[in-house]
C-alpha cells in the first residue's frame, strides 16, 4: 500500500503525521461516533481447557490454560481422572496378587513396572535369584524400553504433526506384544515377572525369532522411521530449543531417566545402580547438550539401539538353569511336581491362597524405567500383605514442572513439550 | 545383599550418618540402617533446616527429592509417617528421612527446597490428611473434585463411600452411596495361636527362618544380616564412592541353582515303565 493514496474513510480525523499507517487510529481505538467499531486491542488473557479429551493429552490430562494470545502465560496441570487406588487395592492384596496391578500403572512398559516391585520383595526376602531368571528380566526388561519409545517417539512425531513415522514404529509395537505374548500369554498385561524370577521359561525358538528381529526387521524399519524426522526441518523448527531445561532445574524439579539425560546429565540407574545382571551389559548412556524437546527426543532414539544392544548381549550370554528361585515357600513349584509330590501340592496351594510372609522392614527401590525413575517404597510388617506401597510415579516430578517449561512458548508448542516428556496416566494417577 | 536389588553405594551408609549426626545435630532424632538402607529420624519442626543440611553439606550433597511417601500407623501416638526419599548423584546414594505427625500438626513444607515437593505434598494431603505448613498451592491432586476424606488411612474403607455411574434416565453421572453386592471379604491369615511367643531355650537359633517367605517373627533387616553372615563371600556392592561396583560375577556354572547336581531333572517328563504316562 503506498502511503500517497488516501485509503481512509471520510469520517477518519486526520493523521498526526502523513507516515503514519492510516488504520493506526482505528487499531488504537480512537474510532468516530458515526462509525461504532469496537476498535478494542486491550486482548484480556483468557483461560481455555486442553483436554482431558484431546489426542495430544496423552491420555487424560486436563491442563488450565491461562493465554495471552497464543503465548502461554501459566499452566495448571489436573491429574488424577485416571486415579483407580492401585496403592490401596495393594494393601488389601497379597504381594502376589499385586504384581498384575503394577502391569496397569504404566500399560506402555508393563514389566518394567513390575520390574521394580519384585525387586523390592526381594530385597526385603534377602532373596537370590538364579542367573538365567536375571538375565531374562534384563531382556523383557529392555524390550520393554523398546516397545515403551516406540509409542513415545511415534505420537511424538505425530503431535508435532507428521504421520508416517508412527504408522511404522507401531508396526514395532506390534511385534513387541506378540514377543510378550508368547512369553507370557499376553499381549499388555504380562504378569511375568515374578519374585523370585519369572514366571515361566521362554520357548528357543521365541529367543531367536527376538534375535533375527533385532538383526532385521527393528533396525530397517525404525531408522527408516527416524530418518524421516531426525534431520527433518519441519520436524526440528517444532521440537529445537523448544522448553531448554537447565542441569540445576532438571535436579530441583526431580527428573529422571531421558528428561535428567536430555539436560546433560548422564544419570542412568542401569549404569549407576545397577539391578539384576544390568553390571554385565555394555551399553553407553546418551545424553543431550542443550535440553530441548529435540534432545530429549534423540536420547530415546539412541536408547532404543542401546537396548537393542543390550538384548543381544543377553542372547548371547544367557546361561541355563532355573527360571526362578527354588525357594518353596516363595515361587510355587511345577505342574509336573505337584503330581508326585505331596509337598508341592501344599505349597501351591498355600502360596496361592495364603502367599508367602514379607518380614517387616522399609525400602525404597528405584529402577530405571523407560520413562525414568520409577520406585517403590515399600512397607512390610511380616504379614503376607504390604502394609503399604508407595509407588513413585515418573510423570508426577515431569508434569509438574510442565509449567514453567511452557511458560512463554506457543499454545503449539505445548503438545511438543507434553511429547518430549512421555507420559501415561495409567501410572502418573495411579 | 543377596537380591539382585539396584546396588546403590552400600559402603557409605556408616559414613553417611555420622556424617549426617554432625550435619543435622538436635534436630535428629535416630539414624540407622535397616536393610541397607539408612534411615534418618528427623524432629518434625526442623525438617526445613535438616534437609537443607542434607541437600548441602558437603560430603553428603543430597541433590535430588525423588518421593514424599505417607504411611498410616493408627496405633502410634502421633499416627502419620512422612518419609523423603533423597537422592545424591554425585555420591550415587539414597537416604530416608521419617518425620512422624498427627492429623492437626502441619509438617514444616520443603518446598523452598525442591520445587518439586510442589505436588508430592499434594498427595499426602490428599490422600492421607497430613497438613503441610507453607505449601503455597495445597489442593488436592488425585481424588475426584469436591472428594471428601483421605482414602489412604487404614480407617478408610477400601470400597469408599461413593460410587458414580451414569445414570440413564437423568442423562447425567450420578453419584450415590456404595451398594455391594456381596459383602466385601477380607481373609485373615494370621492365627491367634501364633501370636503368644512361648520361648523354650534354644529358641532363638530359629529366630531367622530356614526358608525364605515363611511367616516369622525375625525383621528383613535380621534376615538381610544372617544372610550376609552365612554367605561373607559376596562382598556388599558399591565398595567405590563414586559408582558402586560391580557385584562380582560368579562363574556360569557355580551361582546357586546352576550346579550340574542342582539342576531339576525334567520335571514334566518323568518316564515310569508300563504305568502309563506321569500326567
Amino acid at each position: 500500500m503506498s502511503l500517497e493514496t488516501d485509503t481512509r474513510p471520510a469520517h477518519a480525523p486526520a493523521p498526526a503525521t502523513d507516515a503514519m499507517d492510516p488504520y493506526v487510529e482505528e487499531l488504537l481505538g480512537q474510532t468516530s461516533p458515526t462509525d461504532p467499531t469496537t476498535g478494542d486491542v486491550t486482548i484480556t488473557n483468557y483461560t481455555i481447557n486442553f483436554g482431558p479429551q484431546h489426542p495430544a493429552a496423552h491420555g487424560v490430562l486436563r491442563l488450565v490454560m491461562e493465554l495471552d494470545g497464543e503465548l502461554v502465560e501459566r499452566i495448571d496441570p489436573h491429574v488424577g481422572l485416571l486415579h483407580r487406588g492401585t496403592e490401596k487395592f495393594i494393601e488389601a492384596k497379597t504381594y502376589l496378587q499385586s504384581i498384575p496391578y503394577f502391569d496397569r500403572l504404566d500399560y506402555c512398559s508393563p514389566m518394567c513396572m513390575e520390574h521394580t516391585f519384585v525387586l523390592a520383595i526381594e530385597k526385603l526376602l534377602d532373596l537370590e535369584v538364579p542367573l538365567r531368571a536375571q538375565y531374562l528380566r534384563v531382556f523383557f526388561a529392555e524390550l520393554t524400553r523398546i516397545k515403551n519409545h516406540m509409542l513415545n517417539l511415534g505420537s511424538h512425531v505425530m503431535d508435532v504433526g507428521a504421520m508416517t513415522p508412527n504408522l511404522w514404529l507401531f508396526e514395532l509395537r506390534e511385534d513387541c506384544m506378540m514377543f510378550y505374548e508368547r512369553a507370557s500369554g499376553a499381549r499388555m498385561h504380562a504378569n511375568y515377572f515374578r519374585p523370585g524370577g519369572v514366571h515361566q521359561d521362554v520357548p528357543l525358538k521365541l529367543l531367536a525369532d527376538i534375535g533375527d528381529w533385532l538383526d532385521t526387521r527393528l533396525p530397517k524399519l525404525f531408522e527408516d522411521a527416524i530418518s524421516l524426522v531426525a534431520d527433518n526441518r519441519i520436524f526440528k523448527q517444532r521440537n529445537v530449543d523448544i522448553a531448554t531445561v537447565s542441569r540445576e532445574d532438571a535436579i530441583a524439579w526431580g527428573f529422571s531417566g531421558p528428561m535428567i539425560r536430555a539436560a546433560g546429565l548422564p544419570w542412568d540407574l542401569r549404569k549407576s545402580q545397577p539391578y539384576d545382571v544390568y553390571d554385565r551389559m555394555e551399553f553407553d548412556v546418551p545424553v543431550g547438550t542443550r535440553g530441548d524437546c529435540y534432545d530429549r527426543f534423540m536420547v530415546r532414539v539412541e536408547e532404543v539401539r542401546q537396548s537393542a544392544r543390550i538384548m543381544k548381549q543377553c542372547l548371547r550370554e544367557m546361561p541355563e538353569g532355573p527360571i526362578a528361585s527354588l525357594d518353596r515357600k516363595v515361587v510355587p513349584p511345577k505342574r509336573g511336581e505337584m503330581k508326585r509330590s505331596m509337598e508341592a501340592l501344599i505349597h501351591h496351594f498355600k502360596l496361592y491362597t495364603e502367599g508367602f510372609h514379607v518380614p517387616a522392614g522399609e525400602v525404597y527401590v528405584a529402577t530405571e524405567s523407560p520413562k525414568g525413575e520409577f520406585g517403590v517404597y515399600l512397607v512390610a510388617d511380616g504379614t503376607n500383605k504390604p502394609y503399604r506401597c508407595k509407588i513413585r510415579p515418573t510423570a508426577f516430578s515431569h508434569l509438574q514442572a510442565m509449567d514453567f517449561m511452557s511458560r512463554g512458548h506457543m499454545l503449539a508448542d505445548t503438545t511438543a513439550i507434553l511429547g518430549a516428556m512421555d507420559i501415561v496416566f495409567g501410572e502418573c494417577d495411579r | 545383599m543377596r537380591s539382585p536389588a539396584p546396588a546403590f553405594a552400600v559402603s557409605l551408609n556408616e559414613a553417611t550418618i555420622e556424617a549426617a549426626r554432625a550435619a543435622l545435630g538436635p534436630a535428629l532424632e535416630d539414624a540407622r540402617e535397616r536393610v541397607f538402607e539408612v534411615q534418618l529420624f528427623v524432629r518434625r519442626d526442623q525438617v526445613v533446616e535438616a534437609l537443607r543440611a542434607l541437600r548441602d553439606t558437603p560430603g553428603l550433597e543430597y541433590q535430588q527429592l525423588m518421593e514424599i511417601a505417607g504411611v498410616d500407623w493408627p496405633e502410634r501416638p502421633e499416627r502419620f509417617e512422612v518419609v523423603y526419599c533423597l537422592l545424591s548423584l554425585t555420591r550415587n546414594h539414597r537416604v530416608q528421612v521419617h518425620v512422624s505427625t498427627d492429623e492437626a500438626t502441619p509438617v514444616p513444607s520443603v518446598t523452598g527446597l525442591w520445587p518439586v515437593a510442589g505436588w508430592l505434598e499434594r498427595e499426602v494431603y490428599d490422600l492421607f490428611g497430613v497438613l503441610f505448613d507453607g505449601n503455597q498451592d495445597l489442593r488436592r491432586i488425585l481424588t475426584d473434585y469436591g472428594f471428601r476424606g483421605h482414602p489412604l488411612r487404614k480407617d478408610f474403607p477400601l470400597t469408599g463411600y461413593h460410587e458414580v455411574r451414569y445414570s440413564e434416565a437423568e442423562k447425567r453421572v450420578v453419584y450415590q452411596p456404595v451398594q455391594l453386592a456381596q459383602e466385601f471379604r477380607n481373609f485373615e491369615f494370621l492365627s491367634p495361636w501364633e501370636g503368644a511367643a512361648y520361648t523354650l531355650p534354644g529358641d532363638e537359633k530359629a529366630a531367622v527362618p530356614q526358608a525364605k517367605g515363611a511367616m516369622t517373627p525375625a525383621s528383613a533387616d535380621q534376615i538381610a544380616k544372617a544372610g550376609v553372615a552365612q554367605s561373607p563371600a559376596t562382598p556388599p556392592a558399591g565398595t567405590d564412592g563414586r559408582y558402586a561396583a560391580g557385584r562380582t560375577p560368579p562363574g556360569k556354572d557355580d551361582h546357586p541353582g546352576n550346579r550340574p547336581e542342582e539342576k531339576p531333572v525334567d520335571p514334566d517328563v518323568v518316564p515310569t515303565k508300563g504305568q502309563g504316562q506321569n500326567q
